[in-house]
């Protein structure tokens, strides 16, 4: 049997099956479903259709816009950006450079071991290696303004690596936010 | 852990007499090779005026050192004051066991102030070592029993007291941070700043009367200074970017202090009151936790200059930022260097198999003792004679402050009622006193 042969074959296959359940379903009556007695939700009138209006979705926001993700995470004791983090990057960096009215901060942080000023001076470190990638990229210095808060504001709060994982961070925030 | 467990009624009985103060508590462990054997007995007096405020204290306080071993002195045949020694005296205190014997007296003066009276005796060479007179405030007792301990400490072993000495640090308790000052056995705390965001590496002016410290109140690391005396603070460091790791030098009028403002964290020296700002070191990694040397003349400090975070030197006069020395070469992370007060060696952290110790390094021979086996221990400092470290550690959680003797043998912690402790520094030896010395007898 050739590959042609074998396609078609499993193409037949498939809406065989497709129709078989289609027929099933029209066929048996509808599985009785438990109603409660509760008043359907009245229809906000003024608020607006996101699905009429796709351009008014903010990019920063949109969870399905790789713009919302906010944080790339660091190996210990290191501040190069992964590999895996340079999309995300280099996202924000042409958003800045298509908004040349927004402006980042970004916050470096650090896990808890060890010195909390050399954990500051390291948290510096990835904030300025974010910016850095940025600016490679086409957005301005004076769109951002790299920060440290060291291991003073851990997001896990526990004493292993799963938590540690989560505080070596440097953290995207737009003005306003 | 035995004596703690047949001075714990002592203890009891110490706790219980305290003022009603937010304390740290501290529980010893280990001890020195040679304790000298050492019985305090209640001073005449003592318990109609403040019961339990000396003599326990300067039990406590010996005890705490490690260097010494309690005598119990229940029942014990007390010299006469301004009387020979009488033989039975001798021969009573030989036969408990003790090397020596501390006795004392107090009186209340008509102007309401107390004076105490303390002598020391060296039970095998039947003779009398020191004196202590002085009159003070009842509140003053406190701190009066602490010199008396310094005074023992001094005679018996050739080294300085620190009983009377302070400390810093910074607790958080629920999401409020505060920056404590301590008595050295952990009584008498009281907030000197207070703030609902961190606070970091506190230090001390030479003189003990000013703190420098890191705060984050204005969402990014500020530098400022706190006075004791008057309560004041001013901003010390508060350029683009992190300002951080503040250090006096030892004639109080330099400050090094770490600053992004030119890129990358490095070391800035300026004027005490804010003038003429130069950079220190010039690299292209980080540099930071700079320590003056008790002369003045070396600022050590952590540079990852070279891959990984070490420790190096340089002349505090140096105009050549290239003129560093490297120190350390033991391991992958080196941190937080401070001077010992000799200056013949320096503690740091060090990260061995992912546990981080305090370790300290001897300048001549570059030889390296890991003092503590714990796991997250950080900022270590040395008492101002040397003879302890005292540093932040984590147990169970939850940050405490601990400390351990220079040669690794006695090991204490200090327990808060409630919260996360952090970021110790030992003040210095207290400026002279200026209490009021009582005539002779």
């Amino acid at each position: 049997m050739n590959q042609m042969n074998r396609n078609l074959m499993l193409s037949t296959t498939l809406a065989a099956l497709l129709a078989a359940l289609l027929s099933s379903c029209a066929s048996q009556p509808p599985a009785p479903v438990a109603v409660e007695d509760r008043p359907l939700p009245k229809p906000v009138e003024k608020a607006p259709e996101p699905a009429a209006k796709p351009a008014a979705i903010n990019p920063l926001k949109d969870p399905k816009n790789i713009l919302s993700k906010r944080s790339v995470f660091f190996d210990f004791d290191k501040f190069d950006v992964k590999t895996e983090y340079t999309p995300l990057v280099k996202a924000h960096a042409d958003y800045l450079r298509a908004n040349a009215a927004a402006k980042v901060t970004l916050q470096g942080n650090a896990d808890e071991r060890g010195s909390r000023e050399y954990n500051l001076a390291l948290g510096q470190r990835r904030a300025d290696s974010v910016g850095t990638m940025m600016k490679l990229t086409g957005a301005k210095e004076s769109q951002m303004e790299t920060v440290s808060f060291g291991e003073e504001k851990p997001r896990a709060t526990g004493h292993d690596e799963a938590a540690w994982s989560q505080n070596r961070r440097t953290d995207i925030l737009y003005q306003g936010e | 852990m035995n004596r703690f467990w047949r001075y714990l009624p002592l203890i009891v009985l110490w706790l219980l007499s305290a003022p009603l103060h937010a304390a740290l508590t501290i529980e010893i462990f280990g001890g020195g090779a040679t304790q000298i054997p050492i019985a305090i007995a209640p001073f005449a007096a003592e318990d109609k005026i403040k019961p339990g405020i000396v003599s326990p204290i300067v039990a406590a306080d010996l005890n705490r050192s490690g260097l010494f071993r309690l005598v119990d002195t229940a029942g014990g045949l007390i010299p006469f004051e301004n009387k020979p020694v009488a033989a039975t005296v001798w021969t009573e205190w030989a036969g408990r066991g003790a090397d020596a014997l501390v006795t004392g007296s107090m009186a209340v003066l008509p102007d309401g102030r107390v004076e105490i009276r303390a002598r020391l005796f060296d039970i095998v060479k039947k003779t009398q070592l020191a004196e202590f007179a002085e009159i003070v405030a009842v509140p003053e007792l406190r701190a009066a029993a602490h010199r008396i301990a310094d005074m023992i400490y001094e005679k018996l072993t050739g080294t300085p007291g620190v009983f009377g000495t302070r400390i810093v640090y910074v607790i958080k308790q629920g999401s409020r941070y505060a920056l404590q000052v301590a008595d050295a056995d952990g009584f008498g705390a009281r907030n000197i700043v207070e703030s609902a965001e961190p606070i970091i590496s506190p230090t001390w002016s030479a003189d003990g009367n000013q703190i420098a410290y890191v705060s984050f109140e204005n969402k990014k690391p500020v530098v400022y200074a706190q006075t004791l005396s008057s309560g004041t603070r001013k901003l010390l460091a508060g350029f683009k970017g992190s300002n951080s790791a503040p250090s006096f030098s030892p004639d109080g009028q330099k400050l090094a202090v770490v600053l992004t403002k030119e890129g990358g964290s490095q070391i800035f020296l300026m004027n005490a009151d804010g003038s003429n700002l130069k950079r220190f070191t010039k690299s292209f990694g980080i540099d930071t936790e700079p320590d003056f040397s008790p002369d003045g003349k070396w600022i050590i400090f952590t540079s990852d200059r070279g891959g990984s975070p070490q420790i190096y030197r340089m002349a505090a006069d140096s105009a050549n930022p290239a003129s560093a020395e490297r120190l350390t070469f033991e391991g992958s992370y080196n941190v937080s260097p401070h001077y010992s007060p000799d200056g013949a060696s320096f503690v740091f952290i060090q990260r061995n198999e992912g546990k981080f110790n305090v370790a300290v390094q001897d300048f001549a021979t570059r030889q390296v003792q890991v003092l503590t086996d714990t796991l997250l221990d950080e900022s270590p400092s040395f008492s101002p004679n040397g003879r302890t470290i005292l540093y932040a550690t984590e147990v169970a959680g939850r940050g405490i402050l601990a400390a351990v003797s220079s040669d690794g043998k006695v090991k204490q912690r200090y327990s808060a009622q409630a919260g996360d402790v952090r970021e110790p520094a030992w003040g210095p030896l207290p400026v002279l006193s200026t209490t009021a010395a009582p005539a002779p007898r």
